[in-house]
């Protein structure tokens, strides 16, 4: 196996929220210590629902949001030590594309502005710019002519294509994209994965893919990590995690996706209500009040991370098998 | 389900924008389908193909800029299009009803859950306010909201994405509508939810018998709720058939490759297939074929005319040259 790039270990985000003024504040814990390796060259995906805090995660590892509490390695550094102005420089070696590439694209800018932002942000001198701007237009399937037009000119897939481009710019080692496809149509939704694999296997970038659409994943994924809320509950090879999904929560969330054939009748489990709020989230196992396997244990013990077969799950399911 | 009548019968419509220059858009150019009782109806393709247009055309919730400019919809027997909006006001919410993408746009954030629905009740009903309360809990209860009567009393924003669509469907099914227009139900839920709120309106439809449009851009949905299916590209209808036939033996390019760029479907492939190019937007679609510019199989002839649906051997229709005999790389006139 290849070297680790990246180690989070014990990763915390919790954000106060304050009721009044002479109330204490409560915690919306949105992610609750996460350990994680992700190896040079790999795609490892981090899928769940809304609100179970895979955004949080991606945003902590660049640091675009502090992190409450928590380590992450990068090549030998912590970065969450690193001063502001060390940090920006590391920045160009981890970038992120974000989802709705309309929204962080400026619309007073013309492309060439805003590809030329990062460079100009890591001080790449003006006369190699353009040469960089040009050549990555290209990579990204775009024409130079594209160049001097704005954002509102293009369609949701060229969007994102400049979206891919800028964090490009600087050749980075890393990228965490956050839902990057989740906006697109189908057809446009399978150029843009064919282009980041593409660019992957160009530049050689490990990428961190933040999803909740299964389908995506497993076609993307060397690896995958289920989240729920704030919790990784499982994390395994794609091919395994697949096939035997050992966590109830990854069984259902399988499960649900909609096959495009009408006479596949599948073993369905639907999951009853919707994920708990995370600022008061259930005592236990975090999962247990939607769980169809739940025990008496779940509800008062949080589950330990047990392993089989290279699979890490967080169910007291296999760890009472373990022990017997 | 052959034998049933249709609820909905739509032919030729062609609804047109005019934009601030007042030059009109065509949108939809026209559309012909039914819907039968107790069928469950999908149209899909990819955004800006006509899908939402077209159930806003039937709704006739256009707004200012938008017309249908021909074509006749009838809705069970009667031609909707020339009702005066007093009429159409009889009919929406009541026999016609309609949910849409994103519940929190289509709820009004200052007025209660209970008011809300027994609106609907009060438009269409003659019950009174006792009794209208008593049927609003009970199309929540309906729906799988829990704590129905406290629900009742409380605002939109307190409800997650999930249940505030449950809401929507309850306020759609309040007066049981003989069709639900369904425009992208699910689209903005996790797939956990999806699954639940697909269920419940299959439920719905099974209890009730009511026929169901719906409109989707997913094949996987397509696949789990409808009996036929109606493929829009670029404001016209290219392939309609049952579900079967359609997923499993699909005629037109563009269906095909909708379908062989689900990510799911590629198990072990490495590169998935991928449609180039995007939908023209309305206001540009070329003269020829309408996909011909996307399409691998194209001919000379798909540049120049615009095939017609032609009705297919197996029931389904499709409208492309490749299926049309006597086509050969554009040979004939």
């Amino acid at each position: 196996m290849s070297k680790p790039i990246l180690e989070i270990k014990g990763l915390k985000k919790h954000f106060a929220s304050k009721k009044g003024w002479f109330q204490p504040a409560t915690y919306v814990q949105a992610v609750n210590g996460i350990d994680l390796t992700v190896y040079e060259g790999e795609t490892l995906s981090i899928v769940g629902e809304s609100g179970c805090g895979k955004s949080t995660t991606g945003r902590c590892l660049l640091r675009l949001l502090e992190p409450t509490s928590g380590e992450v390695w990068y090549r030998g550094q912590d970065l969450t030590k690193l001063s502001s102005k060390e940090m920006r420089e590391k920045r160009s070696d981890l970038q992120i594309v974000f989802q709705d590439p309309f929204a962080t694209l400026n619309p007073k800018l013309t492309i060439r502005s805003i590809l030329e932002e990062p460079l100009i942000a890591q001080k790449v001198p003006r006369d190699k710019r353009a040469q960089i701007i040009e050549e990555t237009v290209q990579i990204v399937g775009l024409t130079i002519a594209h160049l001097d037009r704005y954002p509102h000119q293009f369609s949701g897939g060229q969007r994102q294509r400049i979206g891919i481009a800028r964090a490009l710019m600087l050749r980075p080692q890393l990228i965490v994209a956050d839902e990057p496809v989740s906006a697109l149509d189908v057809s446009i939704q399978s150029q843009i994965l064919n282009l980041l694999q593409d660019l992957q296997e160009q530049f050689g970038m490990t990428y961190i893919f933040i999803s909740h659409d299964l389908g995506v994943v497993e076609h993307i994924s060397d690896r995958v990590a289920v989240m729920y809320l704030g919790e990784i509950v499982e994390l395994g090879r794609k091919e395994d995690l697949f096939k035997t999904p050992l966590h109830p929560y990854t069984q259902a969330l399988i499960s649900a996706i909609p096959v495009t054939d009408p006479d596949e009748k599948k073993e369905r489990i639907i999951l009853q209500g919707d994920l708990p709020s995370p600022a008061n989230p259930p005592t236990g196992c975090r999962f247990h009040p939607r769980c169809h396997a739940c025990m008496d244990i779940c509800k008062t013990e949080v589950p330990k991370e047990t392993f089989i077969a290279g699979q890490m799950v967080r169910c007291h399911l296999y760890e009472a098998k373990k022990e017997s | 389900m052959n034998g049933q009548p249709s609820v909905l019968e739509v032919k030729g419509l062609t609804t047109q924008f005019s934009n601030r220059k007042n030059r009109s858009v065509t949108v939809v150019d026209g559309v012909d389908f039914h819907v039968k009782k107790g069928e469950t109806l999908g149209i899909v393709g990819e955004s800006g193909c006509g899908k939402s247009v077209t159930s806003l055309s039937i709704m006739r919730l256009l707004g200012k800029n938008g017309k249908v400019t021909s074509g006749s919809v009838r809705f069970e027997g009667q031609e909707t299009l020339t009702l005066t909006e007093q009429e159409m006001r009889k009919l929406r919410g009541n026999r016609l009803a309609m949910i849409f993408q994103e519940p929190m746009t289509s709820l009004n954030p200052v007025l209660t859950i209970g008011r809300q629905i027994g609106e609907v009740l009060q438009l269409h009903t003659s019950l009174g306010q006792e009794e209208r309360k008593r049927r609003v809990i009970e199309l929540l209860t309906l729906v799988g909201i829990p704590r129905a009567a406290d629900v009742y009393r409380e605002h939109p924003h307190r409800l997650s994405g999930g249940m505030r669509q449950r809401v929507m469907i309850a306020m759609a099914m309040a007066c049981q509508p003989q069709l639900l227009i369904a425009d992208e139900p699910t689209t903005a839920l996790d797939v956990t939810i999806q699954a639940q709120m697909l269920g419940l309106i299959r439920d719905m439809r099974d209890n009730t018998g009511m026929a169901v449009m719906l409109i989707t851009h997913d094949l996987g949905v397509v696949a789990e709720m409808c009996d036929r299916v109606l493929v829009m590209y670029a404001g016209q209808v290219i392939e309609s058939a049952d579900v079967r036939t359609l997923l499993r033996n699909p005629k037109h390019p563009y269906t095909m490759g909708l379908i062989r760029s689900v990510p799911h479907q590629a198990k072990g492939v490495k590169w998935l297939y991928a449609i180039p190019g995007n939908v023209p937007s309305p206001g540009e679609w070329p003269q020829g074929c309408r996909f011909a510019a996307r399409c691998s199989e194209a001919m000379p002839i798909c540049q120049e005319q615009c095939p017609s649906l032609m009705k297919m051997e197996d029931g389904s229709e499709c409208r492309c040259w490749l299926h049309v005999p006597g086509t050969e790389g554009g040979e004939r006139p």
